[in-house]
């Protein structure tokens, strides 16, 4: 984690030495000289569109796409088809993970029933279920209902859940297309005002301290949230939160070219707000940062805009775009990186064996890191099945070099074993 | 130029030699055969996923009057309603060897889309997309304009209604400003775009503070059905703050025009005795729409590539080889 040079001898899936002396008869080596050694990275918001949509991703190719970012587990959200809001089907995703064995699976069961915003799901099968679920979202959709918040909050207390919300106010969004302001009137395109999103974080930061509840902000996008967000937790109430890769890189300047891959929602913003959310991320403000990988198959991106759907892949980019906006910045260094993106997400997942630190004894789930590598980003390179990314063509820092789920390599001189 | 996407394409040359070309060719209008051979043995395609006969006939004429060939493509059932893919589509136009393919869509950018997919190599005119732009409308209007007021440097134009929605007003707004005119925007708070403020008009929210400044006074179309979504309580009251009635049209100045891109509401943004006034040149903005059209494709397809109606010079057409290059 940028320290100095050491060695880490790994025997059974657990970090067996450390230091300068390691040694091991038969030990297999990896010379990870000038490579930053990270713990597995967690994503805390995956979409691998399996059951349903396996035309853009499976869980396999999804976990896949995962091991070559760094990650050694993933939270799948449940806007499946079916909805991920029984334990059959949370048991499923967990399952089909496991087969995978790219990284861990872990699923995310949805808040209501098919996600409709009407009824709560069973929230306490899902979390006694074999994939033992703890944070539950609607994703994709907003719990707008402030009932059904509340109560959703109040409800998951009895497992140590968390509500990961979804922050949009369905009204105020009707038709949003991107970024409200003045390039979206320029445009003609319907905007999607920031006070949307800010509005749900003030209501739920409140719900959450009412019923001493946990909250998680998904995607958070605008410097009004981070304000919000800032305020709620000098306050001391129980809210964590998270920021995409694209939202601390790139602007709503790129929707002029009418290209769907910039399609995304919550939509790309404003320079002032990217400023924003990267010293919200540096200074905890905002917890962690998690991907919203949303695979897409090519023809409802090669479309009008209006046409076309929202999300962007993001597993395989995510580490070095992270680079570029935080580390290069000199905002967050590589300790602050294996904070954001592998102990906090795992913390508030409540996740076991992973986002660990290094140290004897521990699971080896570990990322290496090439921070002098630099590519440029193919579309026809990712893993995933989808190739819907927003940074083809653009030349980011730093390559995963290799990937270990307990001890054993997922990926290895940047390819998937 | 290749394509025709917004009224910000052009700067104020290439807005003028649209507009003295059309000047040249609107008096081919008043002769006994109305067609020049221009562009004989080109194609031009009118692609409509939106109905707009008005628009559709007025590219008709122009591209036929220039000797095109037009082929009439009326795309119901695009892909915002999952149809057949606007990519298939523009595939199936290349296939046809479309020299230029006149765009109306409902979705704003369309047009853009088509221009930069790479999907197809011919000149793509905006002919209106979405709540985006309609730069040939501008034109017209500014042609029409023009006609009656001479140079709009300094001009006073007030597009009154719903901004919010209209392509018409995004168009002109850019290409008067383009063209020296001050514009001011007048609307309920609602109906202007969030940062209207950073556009290079005016805005205001009283339409009888603002007649009496004005050369002309140009009504939007207001759909009733923009009550429903609360932008304004009811049809009455918006017809009584920001309609045009003879009262108002009182308060003209005695030269000022009424314009209006069409259809009109009789009765809500404008009453029959405005429409029908002899200060209204609504009728007159028609016809000038083929001239307009006629100067915009003969730009983009012919240029200064032989028989010019001696208006083009040769630094206007785009040649062969870069027009392709951009495919």
């Amino acid at each position: 984690m940028g320290g100095e040079p050491t060695d880490v001898l790994v025997r059974d899936g657990v970090i067996a030495d450390i230091g300068s002396t390691v040694s091991a008869r038969g030990a297999s080596v990896i010379d990870a000289d000038g490579l930053i050694l990270l713990p597995g990275l967690v994503d805390l918001h995956t979409h691998l569109r399996e059951p349903g949509r396996e035309d853009a991703e499976t869980v396999e190719t999804g976990t896949r796409a995962a091991a070559c970012g760094g990650y050694t587990a993933v939270f799948a959200m449940p806007n499946t088809n079916p909805a991920a809001d029984t334990a059959g089907v949370v048991e499923q995703v967990f399952r089909l993970g496991q087969e995978a064995g790219h990284c861990d699976v872990q699923p995310i069961g949805a808040v209501t029933v098919g996600r409709a915003g009407r009824q709560l799901a069973e929230l306490g099968a899902m979390a006694d279920s074999a994939a033992r679920v703890r944070v539950f979202s609607d994703d994709g959709d907003c719990v707008s209902d402030a009932v059904l918040m509340r109560r959703a909050l109040e409800y998951v207390k009895a497992f140590d859940g968390v509500i990961a919300q979804h922050a949009q106010e369905p009204r105020l969004t009707e038709h949003a297309q991107m970024n409200e302001g003045q390039l979206s009137g320029v445009l003609g395109l319907t905007g999607w005002p920031a006070v949307a999103e800010e509005a749900i974080v003030a209501r739920d930061v409140l719900l959450a301290a009412h019923v001493g509840s946990r909250l998680h902000v998904c995607h958070v996008s605008t410097a009004g949230s981070v304000e919000i967000l800032r305020w709620a937790k000098q306050k001391g109430y129980p809210v964590t939160a998270e920021v995409t890769p694209h939202h601390l890189l790139l602007t709503e300047e790129l929707v002029r070219s009418y290209n769907p891959i910039y399609k995304v929602n919550p939509p790309l913003r404003s320079a002032d707000d990217v400023q924003a959310l990267r010293e919200a991320l540096a200074d905890g403000t905002i917890d962690c940062v998690a991907t919203d990988h949303a695979p897409h198959p090519v023809e409802d991106k090669e479309c009008e805009w209006q046409a076309a759907a929202m999300g962007m892949v993001g597993l395989e980019t995510a580490l070095s775009v992270v680079h570029e906006a935080m580390v290069t910045t000199g905002l967050l260094d590589w300790a602050g990186v294996a904070d954001r993106m592998s102990f906090a997400p795992a913390r508030i997942g409540r996740l076991e064996g992973h986002g660990r630190p290094i140290a004897v004894g521990e699971p080896a789930n570990l990322t290496l890191y090439d921070p002098a590598a630099s590519r440029v980003i193919e579309p026809m390179d990712l893993v995933s099945r989808s190739r819907n990314t927003p940074y083809a063509g653009m030349t980011l820092p730093g390559r995963v070099v290799a990937t270990f789920l307990r001890g054993r390599p997922t990926v290895l001189e940047g390819k998937p074993q | 130029m290749k394509h025709l996407l917004s009224a910000a394409d052009l700067n104020r040359d290439e807005a003028l030699l649209i507009l003295d070309t059309a000047e040249k060719l609107r008096e081919l209008a008043d002769r006994p055969i109305k067609k020049l051979p221009t562009l004989r043995g080109r194609t031009v395609v009118n692609l409509f996923f939106e109905d707009s006969t008005r628009t559709r006939i007025s590219f008709e004429a122009a591209a036929k009057r220039l000797s095109a060939d037009v082929i009439n493509f009326s795309a119901k059932g695009s892909s915002v309603e999952k149809g057949e893919s606007l990519k298939d589509t523009a595939l199936t136009l290349e296939a046809m060897g479309a020299d230029a393919v006149v765009v109306r869509h409902g979705a704003s950018g369309a047009p853009h889309r088509l221009a930069t997919s790479g999907w197809i190599r011919s000149s793509v005119v905006n002919a209106g997309d979405g709540t985006h732009e309609h730069p040939t409308q501008a034109l017209l209007d500014a042609f029409t304009m023009r006609r009656h007021l001479g140079s709009l440097e300094g001009r006073r134009v007030a597009i009154v209604g719903d901004v919010l929605h209209s392509r018409v007003a995004r168009s002109n707004v850019l290409l008067l400003a383009t063209l020296g005119a001050e514009v001011t925007l007048v609307a309920p708070p609602t109906l202007l775009p969030v940062g209207v403020e950073e556009w290079s008009c005016g805005t205001s929210y009283d339409l009888d503070a603002v007649l009496p400044k004005t050369d002309v006074v140009m009504m939007l179309r207001v759909q009733r059905e923009r009550m429903t979504e609360a932008y304004f309580p009811s049809a009455r009251e918006y017809s009584r703050r920001y309609g045009l009635d003879s009262v108002r049209m009182a308060a003209l100045p005695e030269h000022a025009l009424v314009m209006h891109p069409g259809p009109m509401n009789r009765g809500m943004e404008i009453s029959a005795d405005v429409a029908d006034s002899n200060r209204s040149v609504i009728v007159e903005q028609v016809t000038n729409g083929v001239a307009v059209r006629m100067a915009v494709l003969y730009l983009l397809l012919a240029g200064a590539a032989g028989s010019s109606p001696g208006v083009a010079s040769a630094e206007d057409a785009v040649p062969e080889q870069r027009r392709w290059e951009r495919a």
